[in-house]
């Protein structure tokens, strides 16, 4: 749940990328913190295994900038992919104001994205998320690999319901920070109509 | 909505920040954070300039789930205190009302008895304050609450603005 701020005139968020193992979640995050100014982002912590596999979870913490005199925070978080870490995915969501699904693009992996994506709802579940309460935005990742599942094809599976979408090759940054813009704008509109209701 | 959202008003940050001040002092430690569950610090006390204060925060929110977790596997509900031992600084940990993490550092000036005693006390104190703007935030009842709220006049351009290089 993201935490107002009215004495620090602080809104803080939280958004978790989550996806398949190796379909570069963390390689996400790293290009965000590559490419942002010293003063728009905190240390990015990595809690992974020695072959630089995500263990517990990495962590960014952004600022966006001012909106209506409220700085706006954003903490990033991914979750591991690897199946069997499935105990420390839940706790990771805990309190998610927006998710960004990275699916892997490949064919080999796309049933892989399919499993990761019930588990994800499942685990919303757990928590006592309704999926479609929660903002939520698709990054389809790694389309310059040459076994690229089709993007009418992954939509067509993945993203039935239509939410927003993106295309991306995160080593090289193409659609990393247009995703990141697709989730803060419905997180933000999310908080608008929290407002307003 | 699966759990109440967390509003700081500026009364009750004071109130806090003066517990945490007198709090720093009767425990001798060093510094002292208050975060929430999901890793958002909410205030701060003491010696804090040279500590990575959301970074801070982050790993301590893990570190309670990662706990807390364990303690189901165990049939326990929660484990509410962790102390991590250094060898010059350590970290006393505190579950507070079940919402939020109360952090003291503290060197050998301090003792980790000591620490406990104050912690106990000041705790209490701090749930009750915390109760009250969970309760503020439920009824939306605070100011700046409901359609008040800045965040009701919220634009597309206010958002697009954020992304503008």
């Amino acid at each position: 749940m993201s935490f107002i701020n009215y004495s620090a005139r602080e809104i803080n968020t939280k958004v978790v990328y989550y996806g398949p193992g190796l379909c570069g979640k963390t390689t996400n995050l790293q290009f965000i913190y590559g490419s942002t100014q010293d003063g728009a982002r905190g240390k990015m912590i990595s809690l992974a295994t020695e072959t630089e596999r995500t263990l517990f979870f990495d962590f960014l913490p952004l600022n966006l900038g001012q909106i209506r005199g409220f700085n706006t925070r954003f903490h990033l978080y991914t979750v591991p992919g690897q199946v069997f870490y499935d105990a420390s995915r839940k706790l990771i969501l805990k309190g998610v104001d927006g998710i960004v699904f990275v699916a892997d693009s490949q064919r080999e992996r796309f049933d892989a994205n399919i499993e990761s994506l019930e588990n994800m709802f499942e685990n919303l579940k757990e928590q006592g998320i309704e999926p479609g309460s929660v903002p939520y935005v698709i990054q389809y990742n790694k389309r310059d690999l040459p076994n690229a599942v089709p993007l009418d094809e992954l939509r067509a599976t993945l993203n039935p319901d239509g939410v927003p979408d993106f295309e991306a090759v995160a080593p090289k940054g193409e659609g990393v920070f247009e995703t990141l813009k697709g989730i803060a704008r419905l997180v933000l509109q999310k908080l608008k109509e929290g407002a307003a209701g | 909505m699966h759990e109440p959202q967390l509003v700081m008003y500026e009364e009750e940050f004071h109130k806090i920040n003066s517990i945490l001040d007198r709090l720093v002092r009767e425990s001798n430690s060093k510094s002292i954070f208050v975060v929430d569950r999901n890793g958002q610090l909410i205030a701060h006390c003491g010696d804090t300039e040279n500590i990575d204060s959301t970074a801070l925060a982050s790993l301590t929110a893990g570190n309670i789930a990662a706990t807390g977790g364990l303690a189901k596997l165990l049939g326990e509900n929660e484990f509410t205190v962790l102390f991590h031992e250094g060898e010059k600084d350590n970290i006393h940990i505190s579950l507070v009302h079940r919402k939020v993490i109360l952090v003291l550092i503290f060197d050998e000036r301090s003792s980790l008895g000591l620490v406990r005693l104050r912690v106990k006390k000041a705790g209490e104190e701090l749930a009750a304050i915390f109760d009250g703007l969970l309760q503020k935030a439920e009824q939306g009842t605070g100011p700046g609450g409901g359609a008040d709220s800045p965040f009701a006049e919220i634009t597309d351009d206010d958002i697009d603005n954020l992304f503008r290089d």
